[in-house]
């Protein structure tokens, strides 16, 4: 298979309204890294992602995968900061990803079933995913996201509102993806979640990228007054 | 008061004897209000799918015609379809009128604006909800109007039983293109329609208490089958 990465963003920005929620961005997101892209609400995190992903069309600038774009958006995958659930069983949205996309009802559930061990759900397989608990919901929208194997992974901020044991389960879930060889960019405001996670991050403030750099050297040696700002946990407006 | 007691009497005995004649004729009325809820339904619900997830120009004005179109006079739809099916009609060779087909056809006209424009509503709502998702899935639109199909299952069943419950009582469509012949096209709204105009009220009321608990046995029946209401809502 070729790599739909590196994905490449030139001069994009993104405006609602006439106003501009995002850019103009340039950046190259390269194969083996998990990037976290920090800032405060309404820097454009999210908007980012959803660009990159597909669920935001860019106002000028363009967005590439190495790929063709149906393969590219083929092999990646989103999770959303407030899990959306089909109105299905938690197997039945486990083998949802497998089956739309022509693999046999008996082979997604023998590999949905395997997936529900590895989640601790198991003996929930029938149980309407709607009356899971939230933690329990990312749990499962994250697992369905990486049970086709994706290449890309977009998280937008995956463990907003969680307690520390369900965002400790999907830490574990992401860092397993992650030593998969699975591309991971992921939103988050929680620098202790980046400080754990991070091999590069992004910090975007305005719509713009302040800093790209190396984990390292972006929590040590910060660049701008704004990221310094954000690390010593003052407010950035 | 008189004839509606009369009538009670009448349609208890009408099924307690199990008439002949009312057996046939409401057999007649199911068969032909069911297949065309089933045909209607077959081309409704998937409509309500496309123009709920669709982009295209002038959506607007098809959702603001099609619910327009669920007020649409049965008398002119069943004089239209009359000027089509007669032997100087375009479909006239097909010898269909004056035969259930002919109310069939009439029904599902009837039929397919309410059940596509219940069914768009719900799938809409539904569409809001699961749209991020679909598409990040990489679905095909084919894909997302089954699994909109699928998932709002329930609220579909509730067009459809709508549609039904519209069509059993029709009268005036199938009444031109039907022409309530006895042993051939009669049905029970006919039928009603019929003792009435001869002044026979009390058969008239009890057939329209038979029609009424038809409904009810039909209703009820798919929604036990379903198992609406009976499962917690998702």
């Amino acid at each position: 298979m070729v790599s739909i990465l590196p994905l490449s963003l030139n001069d994009v920005t993104v405006e609602r309204d006439g106003k501009r929620l995002l850019g103009p961005v340039s950046l190259d997101i390269r194969a083996d890294a998990l990037t976290i892209v920090l800032g405060p609400n309404g820097a454009g995190k999210s908007t980012l992602l959803r660009l990159m992903h597909g669920l935001v069309k860019p106002t000028s600038g363009r967005v590439r995968f190495a790929a063709p774009r149906g393969e590219a958006y083929a092999h990646q995958a989103f999770v959303f900061q407030t899990p959306i659930m089909l109105r299905r069983t938690v197997l039945g949205n486990l083998c949802y990803p497998l089956t739309a996309h022509g693999i046999s009802h008996a082979e997604a559930e023998k590999k949905a079933l395997t997936w529900l061990k590895t989640l601790g759900l198991d003996g929930h397989e029938t149980q309407r995913a709607s009356q899971l608990s939230g933690g329990e919901r990312q749990k499962l929208a994250l697992a369905r996201a990486l049970i086709r194997k994706p290449e890309l992974l977009f998280l937008d901020e995956p463990c907003a509102n969680l307690d520390g044991a369900a965002t400790q389960d999907i830490e574990r879930l992401i860092g397993e993806a992650r030593a998969g060889g699975t591309r991971i960019l992921m939103a988050t405001h929680d620098l202790g979640q980046a400080r754990r996670l991070a091999d590069d991050v992004l910090f975007l403030h305005h719509g713009e990228v302040l800093e790209h750099a190396p984990a390292k050297a972006f929590f040590e040696a910060p660049q701008t007054d704004e990221v310094k700002a954000f690390l010593n946990g003052d407010l950035v407006i | 008061m008189l004839e509606i007691w009369l009538g009670i009497k009448s349609a208890f005995w009408l099924i307690v004897t199990l008439d002949a004649d009312l057996i046939e004729i409401a057999c007649r009325s199911l068969v032909v209000t069911l297949s065309a809820v089933a045909i209607a339904a077959a081309i409704a619900l998937p409509l309500g799918a496309w123009l709920a997830i669709g982009r295209y120009r002038f959506r607007r004005l098809v959702i603001a015609v099609l619910n327009a179109l669920m007020g649409l006079p049965p008398v002119v739809v069943g004089l239209v379809v009359y000027l089509m099916l007669s032997r100087s009609g375009p479909f006239g060779v097909m010898g269909l009128l004056f035969t259930p087909w002919a109310m069939i056809i009439a029904q599902v006209i009837i039929l397919t604006p309410l059940i596509a424009s219940i069914a768009h509503q719900s799938i809409r709502d539904l569409w809001a909800e699961y749209h991020d998702l679909l598409i990040s899935l990489n679905t095909s639109r084919s894909q997302r109007i089954k699994t909109l199909l699928w998932d709002s299952r329930r609220a579909l069943l509730t067009a459809a039983l709508a549609g039904f419950g519209r069509g059993i009582g029709e009268v005036g469509a199938i009444m031109i293109v039907g022409g309530n012949i006895d042993h051939a096209t009669r049905v029970m709204t006919t039928a009603i329609a019929l003792e009435t105009s001869k002044g026979d009220f009390a058969l008239a009321i009890g057939l329209g208490f038979v029609l009424i608990a038809m409904a009810f046995a039909v209703n009820i029946t798919i929604h036990m089958l379903s198992g609406t209401e009976v499962r917690d809502r998702w």
